[in-house]
């Protein structure tokens, strides 16, 4: 007892009489192993993270998990739908992560979703005799002009006057769901859905191909191609090399005589177009028929797709089929009364946990022993580090 | 006719109060938020959490100061979440707003299954001011609502008070300015873009707990509908300057109120175009007061989205 009194008498004299401090210093090159590193502890973190949520709300985090786990990577059904449901990721994560790379923030990617079903709807039901052959690519031009035309509106407020494009895209998303609801509820109505907002079926010449009996369509192989279509664009033509500049440098970009505002709306048709695809691909290739409902939020999950993939083609088809694999997962823990927005959660935790980790691993943590006299240490080590900072 | 034309008008501007007054808590954060140099674009995200935290609040004590701070507890959380990315972390903050909307999104969608189609409990009720919203016009405008509408416009004072009249307000600026005078000067930047992302994400989630304790009021799913976003765009218009935030939240609460009530009167236009007209109209605001306004590029926040690095 009176051992312990001394002991409190002696900190309170030396308020800072540590024997030892921890001292972060910033990492002059990070090692190789951290690109493994990071992405595993992330999704370790974002694990744990949705384990506590889980567990708060009374379910167990473990069973729940094997659930997901299980119903998504273990049976046949699992894996087709982890796959269609990776493709309107896929593409749309193509589309915005070109106009990441020219920091150019396109979070209008569920709009143009929204017009490209809705343009390629239009082909289907108006032109309903066309054969196969040139009814698909006819959707396609379709959505993509009306992909890329949204991201046009989205960007060139930006380009002309540079008005805040993330705002714009954002709010050009509302307006075209609204557009896909005034057509489903009104023009387009099925007279024999009765008062369901759907509009009718398409004739077969306008369904994506499948993949023997899956629901897997042709969408996932233009997700592929435009993955590494873009990557190519980027690494070996000259105007992705523009499109990096501007990105990395507007400054240096702008010296060199770049035109800015030209690639702006370039890049910004590109993105939208593949958004627009995409969306075509979810009414053509699994509804066969426009609803209100085209994307369960594809337009954003893409956006955090791309971001983890830091931008890079191979990295953003695996990241979609995780992701993929993740909403599969979701659907399926909805059976056992637990909400699939757990999916989102994890999803847009794992995002944060990797930016976390990431600016973590810019640092690295020491452990420095004081000196006998500690608080003289303290001043010499506090004056230590302001002279380098 | 014209007695009916004053009563449409009378209750359009009352509507456009009611209707604003989430957007102007949202909005008041985010100025606070952006003049210490941090964009913070989780605002919809913090609204959805403070909207079902709040509710959730309130349904477990019955109380609704409980449930208020709540939601402001809830917005806090998400907002620390954020200040310790862009402040400590340095990361694009673009990156991580928008990754923690979309996880508060989700968090917000977890958390509200059990409550959606409950009603709430208690909800703040019309409150009149005696004589004052007796006032012909601006009455049934400013003075016939509840608490959390009062409180918005005690706000708005405080704020614009603290902002440009105190030196904590000048502090404050400062950092969003130039962190590196703010520094050099004694001010500690990183404990101001704390404080103050942190108190922008509280009055956040007040926004949204008015939405679900005050609007609608109860929980549905996705119930901010873009408000947040469109408070963001408020910011702008309104030069980060509260008073102007509280010109534009009704203006766009007015378009909003505008669109039911043309509804209400029975016009042929489709409510579904209807439902754009706000969307439209904050793109359409956007541009004019980026393109026109020279103020608008004089009263940014230099250092807005910066991380500050101390060298």
């Amino acid at each position: 007892m009176k051992h312990e009194t001394t002991v409190t008498d002696e900190s309170a004299q030396r308020p800072q009489g540590r024997k030892w401090r921890i001292r972060v210093e910033r990492r002059l090159s990070a090692p190789a192993w951290w690109n493994v590193l990071v992405p595993v502890v992330s999704v370790a973190l974002a694990l744990l993270f949705g384990a506590i949520f889980l567990k708060m709300s009374g379910y167990s985090p473990v069973k729940v998990y094997t659930i997901m786990f299980k119903d998504t990577f273990g049976t046949r059904y699992g894996i087709t739908e982890t796959l269609v449901k990776a493709t309107p990721l896929l593409l749309s994560a193509v589309g915005v992560s070109i106009a990441f790379r020219m920091q150019l923030w396109n979070i209008g990617a569920e709009g143009q979703i929204y017009v490209g079903a809705l343009a390629a709807s239009w082909v289907a039901l108006t032109f309903t005799n066309l054969p196969a052959y040139i009814m698909i690519p006819a959707m396609m031009i379709a959505a993509a002009f009306a992909g890329g035309l949204w991201a046009f509106l989205g960007s060139a407020p930006r380009a002309i006057w540079g008005v805040n494009e993330i705002i714009t895209t954002l709010m050009l998303n509302y307006i075209a769901i609204f557009c896909v609801e005034y057509f489903v509820y009104g023009p387009w109505r099925d007279p024999s859905s009765f008062l369901f907002p759907l509009s009718p079926v398409f004739p077969k010449t306008a369904w994506l191909p499948c993949f023997g009996r899956t629901r897997i369509h042709l969408g996932l192989i233009f997700g592929i191609v435009s993955a590494l279509a873009v990557g190519l664009l980027l690494s070996k033509t000259k105007w992705g090399y523009e499109i990096r500049v501007i990105g990395e440098n507007p400054d240096a970009a702008r010296y060199s005589g770049m035109d800015i505002s030209r690639n702006i709306i370039l890049v910004m048709l590109l993105s939208g177009a593949i958004s627009g695809i995409a969306g075509m691909c979810e009414v053509s290739g699994i509804i066969h028929r426009l609803q209100a409902q085209v994307s369960a939020g594809y337009g954003y999950t893409a956006i955090i797709i791309a971001w983890l993939a830091k931008l890079h083609p191979i990295g953003i088809i695996i990241v979609s089929l995780l992701f993929g694999g993740l909403l599969v997962a979701g659907y399926s823990v909805q059976i056992y009364g637990i909400p699939a927005d757990i999916a989102t959660m994890l999803q847009g935790s794992l995002l944060f946990f990797v930016l976390g980790v990431e600016a973590l691993a810019r640092y690295r943590i020491r452990i420095i022993r004081s000196s006998p006299e500690p608080v003289q240490a303290q001043h010499t080590a506090d004056d230590v580090a302001r002279e380098i900072t | 006719m014209t007695q009916t034309t004053v009563g449409f008008i009378t209750a359009v501007l009352a509507a456009a109060v009611q209707a604003g007054t989430p957007l102007l808590y949202a909005a008041l954060g985010e100025i606070l938020t952006e003049r210490v140099g941090i964009l913070n674009l989780s605002v919809e995200g913090i609204m959805l959490v403070g909207a079902v935290s709040g509710f959730l609040a309130t349904v477990a004590t019955g109380n609704l100061a409980a449930g208020i701070l709540g939601a402001a507890i809830a917005g806090g959380i998400i907002a620390a979440i954020h200040a310790f990315l862009s402040v400590t972390l340095k990361v694009n903050q673009v990156v991580s707003g928008l990754s923690l909307s979309l996880f508060a999104t989700g968090v917000s969608g977890y958390l509200g299954k059990p409550i959606i189609g409950v009603a709430a409990p208690v909800s703040f009720k019309p409150y009149p001011i005696p004589g004052l919203s007796k006032i012909p016009i601006l009455g049934p405008m400013f003075f016939k609502h509840n608490l959390l509408v009062y409180g918005s416009y005690f706000l708005v004072a405080f704020l614009w008070y603290f902002l440009y009249k105190t030196r904590p307000g000048l502090h404050m600026r400062s950092v969003g300015e130039s962190p590196r005078t703010a520094d050099s000067l004694g001010i500690s930047v990183t404990a101001v873009q704390y404080t103050y992302t942190i108190i922008g994400g509280a009055l956040s989630g007040i926004a949204g707990a008015y939405l679900s304790l005050a609007y609608a009021p109860s929980w549905i799913e996705q119930m901010t509908a873009g408000r947040g976003w469109i408070a963001i765009a408020l910011v702008i218009f309104a030069v980060w300057n509260p008073l102007r935030a509280m010109v534009g939240a009704y203006l766009f609460g007015g378009i909003e109120a505008l669109g039911f009530r043309i509804q209400v009167v029975g016009a042929t236009i489709s409510p579904i175009v209807l439902k754009m007209m706000p969307y439209v109209f904050t793109i359409a605001v956007l541009i004019i007061t980026t393109a026109r306004s020279a103020t608008y590029k004089t009263e940014a926040p230099q250092a807005l989205g910066v991380p500050y690095e101390r060298e």
